[in-house]
C-alpha cells in the first residue's frame, strides 16, 4: 500500500480520480457510456477523443522539457500544418479521395518536421535559449499559416479528412486510436531503448553527459523535430474536428496546457528523468475539467478563475514539500505514528 | 520555475512589441500638422487617409479590409494609407502616431481594444487631423474623435431573439447559448439584445458558456452541452456568430441529431460558410453583421475634412435571412 502511495503517478491519477467522481455527482450521466450505431458515445469517450491534440502536443513538450528545453511554437505549428493540409486538399481535384488526404496530411505532419527541425537547428548549432528559439516560431508561425490560407478559414468537405476526428474503429474513436499509439510508440521508443536514459542524461546535466561520450546535440535536435511533427499531426486533427483550417485559433495557448499537463505528470522543468505515463494521466485531467467547467455550469466569466483555482489544488496535492511538512505537521499532533504522511493531503483533495 | 518561465515570456514578447513600435514614435507632439487644413480645400483634391486595421483575424474582417480599400482607392480620390496591427494594441496606437507624423488628412481607426486611446486621440487633436472609428468603440471622451461607424450589436442580438420569439416563443423551448469572448462588446450587446427580445416568452436558457467565437469552441461545448442534456433535452440554439455554429452543427450531428430540425439554430454574422450552412438546411436564422462599411465610412471622411457637420453615430445596414432569402443571395454575396 505504502508503494502504491509513494508511486510517482499516485497523485496525478487520485486527482484525474477526483474530477470524474465529482462529475459523476453533479450528473450521473457523466459516466453513462451508451452503444449508438455501433460505436461507443458519452462524456467519458468525448474527453478521450477531445484530448488527442493537446496528447501529441504534450507528448513532443515532455520529450524537448526533458533535454532541459521547452517549445512555444507547438500552437503556431499547427496552425501552420492545417493550414497547408487544408490548402491542399480545397485545391485539389478531387478533396473526398483518400490519395488526396494522405498525400495532405503526410504535407501537415511534413511541414511540422521542418518546423521542428529549424527549432533544434537553433537550439542546439546556433546555441539560442529554447524559449527565445522557439518563440521565434510562435510569433512568426502563424503569420505564416494567415498568409497560406489568405485570411480566411479555409473550409472543405472531405469525408476521409472528417474521418480522422469524428471516425470511429472497432467502436472506439478514430483520434483516440491515434494518440494511444503515439503515446506507446514514443513510451517503446524511449523505455526499450536507451534513447530515454540518454535524454535523462543530457537533461540532468549536458556537459558530464557530454564527457560520457553521449551525443547531446543529436538527442536534443530529435527532441524538438519529434515536438514538431507531433504538434504537425495535432494541427491535422484539429482542423479535421472542424473541418476548416482556423488560423488564428488553432492551437492557440496549446503551448501553456501542454506545460501544464507535463507538470501535471511530475516531469521537472529543470529536465532529466521525465514520465509519458504520467503527461498521459495529465492531458486528461486537463480535458476533464475543460468538460467539468460545462457540466457544473460555471458561467463564462467565473470559468478561467475555476481553472485555476483546481489546477493550482492538484500542483498542491502534489508537492512533495507539502508532503513532508504536512506529515511532519502531524506528526506533532498524533506523536510519532509512521506512515501517516499523505492522511492530511488527502483530506485537502476531497475539498477540491 | 512555471513563473520565472512565464515571465520570461512577457519579457520577450514586450520586447518584440517595443521593437515593431519604434517605426512610429519619433514625433509625438504634432508639429507637422499641415496637412489637415490643406485638405479643407474641398473634395476634388486627393484625401489623404491612414486606416489603421486591427488584423485580420477572420473572414469578417478580411471582407471589412477588402471593403474599405475599394472605398478608399485612387479613383474616388483618396490616397489610403493601410496599416494592420496584427491584434497587438500597442503596434496599432503607433501606426496611428506614424499616421499623425505622416501628415495625413484624417485617420480611420478599428480599435482592437476600447481602452488606452486618450493621449494618441489629443496628438491627433492638436495636429487638427480628425479620427473616424470604424467598427468597434473607444472609452475615451466622445469628443476626441469625429465620428464613429458600425454596426449595433445589440440590434443584432433583438432580431435573433425577436424571430426566436416569433416561431418558438410560444411552446416550451430549452435554449443553449454559445457565447462569444468573454467582456467583448459584440458578446454583451448581442446577449442583453436578445434576452430582451425573449423576455415574456416561454423560451428557457438552460446553459450559456463561451466559445470565444471559433469553431472548435463551439463544437466543444456544444459536445458538453449534448453530454449534459442529450440531444431530445435542448431544442434551439442561439450562437454569438456562424464560426460558433458551424461548430455546433458539426457537434449536433457527431451525437445522430438533425441541425436545422431537431435542433434549431439561430445566429449572428452571415459569413460564406455560414450563409452556405443556412441554405443547406442546417442553420434556421441568421442576422447579419455587414462588414461592408467602406462607403459609409468614405463618405463620412469626406464630409468631415470638407468641415460639414456629420452625424456622431452611424449603423451600418444589417439584414437577416431565413433559409429562403438565404438561397437566393448566396449566388451574389461578396463576402
Amino acid at each position: 500500500m505504502a508503494g502504491v502511495v509513494r508511486h510517482r503517478l499516485f497523485w496525478p491519477v487520485v486527482s484525474l480520480l477526483a474530477l470524474v467522481v465529482v462529475n459523476a455527482a453533479a450528473r450521473p450521466g457523466f459516466v453513462r457510456v451508451t452503444v449508438r450505431d455501433g460505436h461507443l458515445y458519452g462524456a467519458l469517450v468525448d474527453i478521450l477523443r477531445q484530448s488527442a491534440p493537446l496528447m501529441m502536443v504534450a507528448l513532443g513538450m515532455t520529450l524537448v522539457i526533458a533535454t532541459r528545453g521547452i517549445d512555444l511554437s507547438v500552437g503556431a505549428v499547427m496552425a501552420v500544418s492545417g493550414a497547408v493540409a487544408l490548402t491542399l486538399i480545397d485545391r485539389s481535384a478531387d478533396p473526398g479521395a483518400v490519395g488526396t488526404v494522405l498525400v495532405a496530411i503526410a504535407a501537415g505532419v511534413g511541414i511540422g518536421v521542418v518546423l521542428g527541425m529549424w527549432n533544434g537547428f537553433l537550439v542546439t548549432v546556433l546555441r539560442v535559449q529554447p524559449i527565445v528559439a522557439t518563440l521565434v516560431l510562435m510569433l512568426a508561425g502563424r503569420g505564416v499559416a494567415l498568409l497560406v490560407t489568405g485570411g480566411f478559414i479555409t473550409t472543405v468537405t472531405s469525408p476521409p479528412l472528417k474521418f480522422v476526428a469524428s471516425g470511429y474503429v472497432f467502436g472506439l474513436p478514430f483520434a483516440l486510436w491515434l494518440s494511444a499509439t503515439a503515446v506507446a510508440v514514443v513510451a517503446v521508443v524511449q523505455r526499450r531503448t536507451a534513447l530515454g536514459l540518454l535524454t535523462e542524461a543530457v537533461g540532468i546535466n549536458p556537459e558530464a553527459s557530454r564527457l560520457a561520450g553521449v551525443r547531446s546535440r543529436g538527442i536534443v535536435f530529435t527532441a524538438y523535430v519529434a515536438s514538431g511533427g507531433l504538434a504537425g499531426l495535432a494541427g491535422i486533427l484539429y482542423s479535421s474536428n472542424i473541418m476548416a483550417a482556423d488560423a488564428n485559433a488553432a492551437g492557440e495557448f496549446i503551448e501553456l496546457y501542454a506545460i501544464v499537463a507535463v507538470v501535471l505528470g511530475r516531469t521537472s522543468l529543470l529536465g532529466g528523468k521525465f514520465s509519458i505515463a504520467g503527461t498521459a494521466v495529465g492531458v486528461l485531467v486537463i480535458q476533464t475539467l475543460q468538460s467539468t467547467v460545462l457540466f457544473l455550469g460555471v458561467p463564462s466569466a467565473q470559468s478561467p478563475v475555476f481553472f485555476a483555482f483546481v489546477v493550482a489544488v492538484v500542483v498542491l496535492v502534489q508537492s512533495p514539500q507539502l508532503h513532508r511538512r504536512l506529515g511532519r505537521l502531524s506528526r506533532r499532533h498524533r506523536g510519532p505514528a509512521p506512515a501517516t504522511a499523505q492522511q492530511p493531503a488527502r483530506d485537502m483533495e476531497v475539498s477540491a | 520555475m512555471k513563473v520565472k518561465l512565464l515571465s520570461g515570456v512577457a519579457t520577450v514578447a514586450v520586447l518584440a512589441m517595443a521593437l515593431t513600435g519604434c517605426g512610429g514614435g519619433s514625433s509625438s507632439g504634432g508639429a507637422s500638422g499641415g496637412g489637415a487644413s490643406e485638405g479643407g480645400a474641398g473634395a476634388a483634391k486627393t484625401i489623404k487617409v491612414g486606416f489603421a486595421q486591427t488584423g485580420s483575424e477572420s473572414g469578417w474582417r478580411a471582407a471589412n479590409t477588402k471593403s474599405m480599400k475599394e472605398a478608399f482607392s485612387k479613383e474616388k480620390g483618396f490616397d489610403l494609407v493601410f496599416n494592420a496591427a496584427d491584434n497587438d494594441p500597442a503596434a496599432q496606437i503607433a501606426a496611428v502616431r506614424s499616421f499623425i507624423s505622416q501628415g495625413v488628412d484624417a485617420i480611420v481607426i478599428a480599435p482592437i481594444v476600447s481602452d488606452g486611446w486618450d493621449d494618441v486621440l489629443k496628438e491627433a487633436q492638436s495636429a487638427k487631423i480628425p479620427v473616424i472609428l470604424e467598427d468597434r468603440t473607444v472609452s475615451a471622451s466622445e469628443d476626441l474623435y469625429a465620428a464613429w461607424v458600425g454596426d449595433d450589436f445589440k440590434k443584432e442580438g433583438e432580431t435573433a431573439g425577436k424571430w426566436a420569439a416569433e416561431n418558438l416563443g410560444t411552446a416550451d423551448t430549452n435554449m443553449v447559448v454559445l457565447e462569444g469572448t468573454t467582456g467583448s462588446a459584440p458578446a454583451n450587446d448581442r446577449a442583453e439584445g436578445f434576452s430582451s427580445a425573449i423576455a415574456g416568452t416561454k423560451i428557457k436558457t438552460v446553459a450559456s458558456q463561451t466559445g470565444d467565437f471559433t469553431r472548435d469552441g463551439g463544437k466543444k461545448v456544444m459536445e458538453g452541452f449534448l453530454q449534459k442534456f442529450g440531444a431530445d433535452g435542448i431544442d434551439l440554439v442561439f450562437a454569438h456568430n456562424d464560426d460558433m455554429a458551424l461548430g455546433a452543427i458539426e457537434a449536433i450531428e457527431a451525437a445522430g441529431a438533425k441541425p436545422g430540425t431537431d435542433i434549431k439554430i439561430v445566429s449572428i454574422d452571415a459569413v460564406k460558410d455560414g450563409m452556405q450552412a443556412l441554405a443547406d438546411g442546417k442553420i434556421n436564422y441568421i442576422v447579419e453583421c455587414n462588414p461592408l462599411l467602406g462607403d459609409q465610412a468614405a463618405e463620412l471622411v469626406k464630409k468631415v475634412v470638407a468641415g460639414q457637420p456629420v452625424e456622431k453615430t452611424t449603423y451600418a445596414v444589417d439584414g437577416a435571412f431565413d433559409q429562403e432569402a438565404a438561397k437566393a443571395a448566396l449566388p451574389t454575396r461578396a463576402y
